[in-house]
């Protein structure tokens, strides 16, 4: 990490605030120039857009701005019975919808005292970890496309579209699965299905060997993604940093282990640090969970009971009064942290649910401060690197 | 970096020969998964319009429209889906009672009116409307309760023995969890005859708010102690949840609800009314319509007398209805609390006897009756005047009144209403052998499902297709009674099959009593002959208005002598309406006589 007090010292960059350790900067002089990146440009992650202040080709100040996909979902579900709110909750991360799904019910059902019967755990880990898969693929192509390699992008992003046929098949929905509810999950496996999945990895996993070619060992890719965007493992608890990001800078941090949820306990895996916490570290952390992520589904395909129910009665939800209490559940999701806090005050609408999305701290604070000095060009890359999606900032 | 990263990538140019992943639309199509959450289907003639997916839908995307009558259980609605607001989540087909919704696998839809995508699901023409594939509701997976909460009850080889009311009552816990199965549609008020407003009192019941629970009750309802255990419940016989196994056991809901409430808190807890107006209104019969009507009265500022031939007040409630179905104390609970409030209830005072009709006419500004069905009707056989021939409402009336019946060791109850269960269990309380027979079939019985099954459970024999033919003095019994088999022979469309004798099929049962228990008539002898001239009457029943106004303006009449479901709750509906009535006819229509 480059020390921004040491460049400023060099006359092509202005002088630091002492203070707020801001640059100090005439746009007028000539010397600067703003530019957005976003909301609309293929360089940035979903809808949000940078605010970079540039010196030639070298950015000096980023500003992230979020508020283009504000859908209120934190408000709206304090007006909606808890059911009511489960159609909702997905929505707040599109590529990986399942830990909102997740979390919701595993809320609801810790306030109400509910117990999920052993099949449902297991499915719900099952879908959690297609879901990983699934935004991993598509994060590939994201990280490969912002460095100009867009056709690994198409590779991913159609054996991303061959994971989503799974889930069409298991809950009707490609996008928005709407599976996992409160109570357990809305339907069995449709017959053959572990199959279908194994069928669906054996190719994932030929494509991520050519991916291991093109991408981790390539030249352009390596030039540009090792030293960019360094994370210090001293920065990892400054900044709240969960998650690849975490883990890219060799911190061990995996909710799954630390505190094992759903039938993370009965699955053999270890969690995956590198070194570095560059983008390249990054992406190799991530490139190895994809791989984990499928280890992990034919492990629970294996292991999981073939008997029993799904589903647990839940009480009339028309009128579901959830008892008076609070409680934050939270899960690994492919970025970190996911988090749901929730508060009931015992009537039939929640009184106040929070989430905790890891995009929050990544994208803003972490974002704001890595971009300085990175070239322009790489800003998108780095970006990526830090795997954000807006919904879930602004929630 | 090292050579390797140089050549690596160029190893999966192999890629360019792999065939194209893309579907080539619309040359190929790709179906939707068996399960795909696509178009929504109904099958509008099993779907019954509850309103459930309405409730539910967190985008209020969909409307229930009418598109066909409404008839009993069904409104008649249609949900009508807004595909501008759907997200597709399948909840409406999750919750659905009847199972009628569901979704197709179909998922393109070009139009270019944005109107089209408002529709309804399986009435209007759509290609889907038949698919066989697409999202439904997982065996295993339900969010509605079917299954009732058991009553706590005694069992047959108890209740036999005694009067015991044989229905216990739930618990706070019972009543809440049966409660919490209702999902407030209101068919069940629609079919009412009283209108009840039972999803509110449900509600008050799962809010653990019984005071508000009892205000709901008396709104329509002013004997819900013997209503909640004696109501024939058409309610419960639409309950959209009776779709997914068992209906709520709403009768026994509104029972819970006024057992919690001792009798000396209801003044702190419902309306006093208005305050007196001056006006006399004069009740014949005190059984439910009667009463009904003296309460509503009460509360528009009515002063109310309420004349009754019996002992005691309540009429069949008391005296048509055994103790181990309503025990009397609970008929008092009603009848006490309406007596509180000022209606002057005269027992033992006969109309036309007792008193003279033209007195009471003359006395009042308004006069409702409520007389009841009094005359039993015979079996029209040889040997239905030897001793031991009692009828059914006869030998009631007796148990009621403290007397025991001479009903020896057995006894044949012929007929299939509640009246004829009621002899039944009744003499099986005494210990006889008791045979019931009934012309038609078991499903064409009138008396209610679970009285014809506790009969049976107490040990009384159900003949059915069975027709009496003639009643001789026994040899070792007091009687014997033959009958012949009946064969259900159709009597045209849209009728019910009625029973003809098979010639030849005599079979003989020696009895000590044979019960007749088939139906009575009313007895208008009480009205002078010039007023009865004035009221008209079609098979026997008083003809009246909507509001239980007779031909003669000033007498309104209601209960079982004018409307033909001959219930309890049907005569409150016609107390409460010909309150109403009264009150228009008084304030109104003689405001603007004078005006004029």
């Amino acid at each position: 990490m480059v020390d921004v007090k040491q460049n400023s010292q060099r006359s092509k960059f202005p002088p630091v605030d002492a203070v707020t350790g801001k640059s100090r900067y005439n746009l007028l002089s000539g010397k600067y120039l703003k530019i957005w990146q976003g909301p609309q440009h293929p360089g940035i992650t979903g809808n949000m857009s940078l605010e970079l202040t540039v010196c030639g080709d070298e950015v000096i100040e980023c500003k992230t701005h979020v508020g283009y996909l504000h859908r209120g979902f934190e408000k709206l579900m304090e007006r909606r019975k808890y059911i009511q709110c489960f159609p909702l909750v997905c929505r707040i991360c599109v590529p990986e919808p399942d830990f909102n799904e997740y979390l919701f019910a595993a809320g609801a059902e810790e306030l109400a005292g509910i117990e999920v019967p052993e099949k449902a755990l297991w499915y719900r880990t099952l879908t959690l970890e297609m879901a990983r898969l699934a935004s991993f693929l598509m994060w590939i192509g994201g990280q490969a496309g912002a460095f100009g390699m867009a056709t690994i992008g198409q590779w991913t992003v159609t054996m991303r579209d061959y994971v989503l046929d799974l889930f069409e098949e298991l809950s009707g929905g490609r996008i928005y699965h709407m599976y996992i509810i409160p109570g357990g999950v809305r339907s069995d496996l449709p017959a053959g299905y572990a199959r279908r999945v194994e069928d669906t990895l054996v190719m994932i996993e030929k494509v991520l060997k050519d991916i291991d070619l093109a991408m981790m060992h390539n030249a352009v890719f390596k030039k540009r993604a090792v030293g960019l965007g360094v994370i210090t493992p001293g920065m990892v608890d400054e900044y709240g940093i969960t998650g690849p990001n975490a883990r890219g800078s060799g911190i061990r941090r995996d909710i799954r282990k630390d505190l094992p949820y759903l039938v993370y306990d009965q699955l053999d895996f270890d969690i995956i640090t590198e070194e570095g916490g560059d983008a390249y570290a990054r992406t190799r952390v991530r490139m190895r969970e994809t791989a984990q992520s499928i280890d992990l589904i034919r492990q629970m395909l294996r292991k999981m009971p073939a008997e029993g129910p799904f589903f647990r009665k839940l009480p009339n939800v028309l009128h579901w009064k959830v008892p008076t209490g609070q409680t934050y559940v939270q899960a690994e999701c492919t970025r970190g942290e996911y988090g749901f806090f929730m508060v009931s005050d015992g009537t039939e609408l929640p009184r106040r649910i929070y989430v905790r999305g890891p995009s929050y701290t990544h994208a803003v604070t972490l974002m704001e401060r890595l971009a300085v000095h990175v070239n322009i060009a790489d800003t998108a890359g780095l970006m990526v690197s830090l795997h954000t999606y807006p919904p879930e900032i602004e929630r | 970096m090292s050579l390797k990263d140089i050549v690596a990538p160029f190893s999966v140019w192999k890629r360019a020969f792999e065939k194209p992943y893309t579907n080539r639309k619309p040359l190929d199509t790709r179906p939707g998964a068996p399960r795909y959450r696509g178009f929504h289907i109904n099958a509008v003639d099993t779907c019954i319009g509850c309103g459930t997916c309405e409730e539910i839908c967190q985008n209020e995307a969909i409307d229930l429209v009418p598109v066909k009558e409404t008839r009993h259980g069904d409104s008649g609605l249609r949900p009508k889906i807004d595909y501008g607001r759907c997200c597709w989540c399948a909840l409406c087909v999750d919750i659905c009672p009847t199972g009628s919704l569901g979704m197709s696998n179909e998922y393109i839809w070009i139009d270019d009116d944005p109107e089209v995508f408002r529709f309804i699901p399986g009435y209007d023409e759509k290609s889907w409307n038949h698919a066989e594939l697409g999202y439904r509701r997982a065996e295993g997976y339900d969010l509605l309760e079917g299954q009732r909460v058991g009553m706590p009850m005694l069992s047959f080889e108890e209740s036999r023995k005694s009067f015991v009311e044989m229905v216990q009552g739930f618990s706070a816990e019972q009543a809440k969890a049966e409660a919490d199965r209702c999902i407030a549609c209101g068919i069940c008020v629609a079919t009412c005859p009283a209108h009840m407003k039972v999803p509110e009192y449900i509600k008050a019941i799962r809010d653990d708010n019984m005071a508000e629970g009892l205000k709901i009750v008396y709104n329509a309802n002013p004997l819900p102690a013997s209503c909640g255990r004696v109501c024939s419940h058409s309610c419960e016989y639409v309950c959209a949840v009776k779709h997914k196994g068992e209906a709520l056991s709403i009768r026994w809901l509104k029972r819970y609800i006024i057992d919690q409430i001792y009798l000396g808190d209801y003044q702190k807890i419902l309306d006093e009314g208005e305050p007196d107006n001056g006006k006399r209104v004069a009740v014949i019969g005190s059984g439910p319509g009667g009463l009904s009507a003296a309460y509503y009265l009460r509360l528009l500022g009515y002063q109310v007398t309420v004349y009754d031939a019996n002992e005691r007040a309540g009429g069949m409630l008391r005296y048509g209805i055994p103790e181990y179905r309503l025990p009397y104390d609970q008929v008092d609970k009603d009848i006490e609390y309406i007596r509180s409030l000022g209606v002057d209830i005269r027992q033992n005072t006969r109309i036309g006897a007792d008193v003279d009709f033209e007195v009471v006419y003359r006395d009042h500004d308004a006069l409702f009756f409520s007389t009841g069905l009094t005359d039993p009707y015979g079996l029209d056989i040889a040997g239905e005047d030897l001793p031991g021939v009692l009828s059914g409402l006869g030998m009631l009336d007796d148990v009621t009144e403290g007397r025991k019946p001479d009903l020896g060791a057995s006894v044949v109850v012929v007929g299939g209403g509640n009246v004829a269960m009621d002899a039944a269990r009744t003499s099986r309380r005494y210990n006889a052998e008791v045979t019931i027979l009934y012309r038609r079939r078991e499903e064409d019985m009138p008396a209610d499902d679970e009285e014809i099954h506790e009969a049976q459970g107490e040990g009384c024999l159900l003949i059915t297709q069975a027709i009496p033919l003639r009643i001789e003095k026994g040899d070792t019994t007091r009687l014997k009674l033959f009958w012949g088999r009946a064969e259900m022979v159709s009597d045209g469309p849209g009728r019910r099959p009625k029973p003809v004798l098979i010639e030849g099929s005599e079979e003989v049962i020696a009895c000590d009593t044979v019960i007749p228990a088939i139906g009575q008539a009313a007895d208008y002898s009480f009205l002078p002959e010039e007023t009865a001239a004035r009221l008209t009457f079609k098979r026997g029943y008083v003809e009246v208005n909507e509001f239980h106004q007779t031909a003669e303006e000033k007498i309104f009449a209601g209960g079982d002598i004018a409307n033909p479901k001959r219930d309890a709750i049907s005569a409150i509906a016609n107390g409460h309406s010909a309150a109403k009535g009264i009150d228009i006819y008084l304030r109104l229509l003689q405001k603007e006589r004078a005006t004029f």
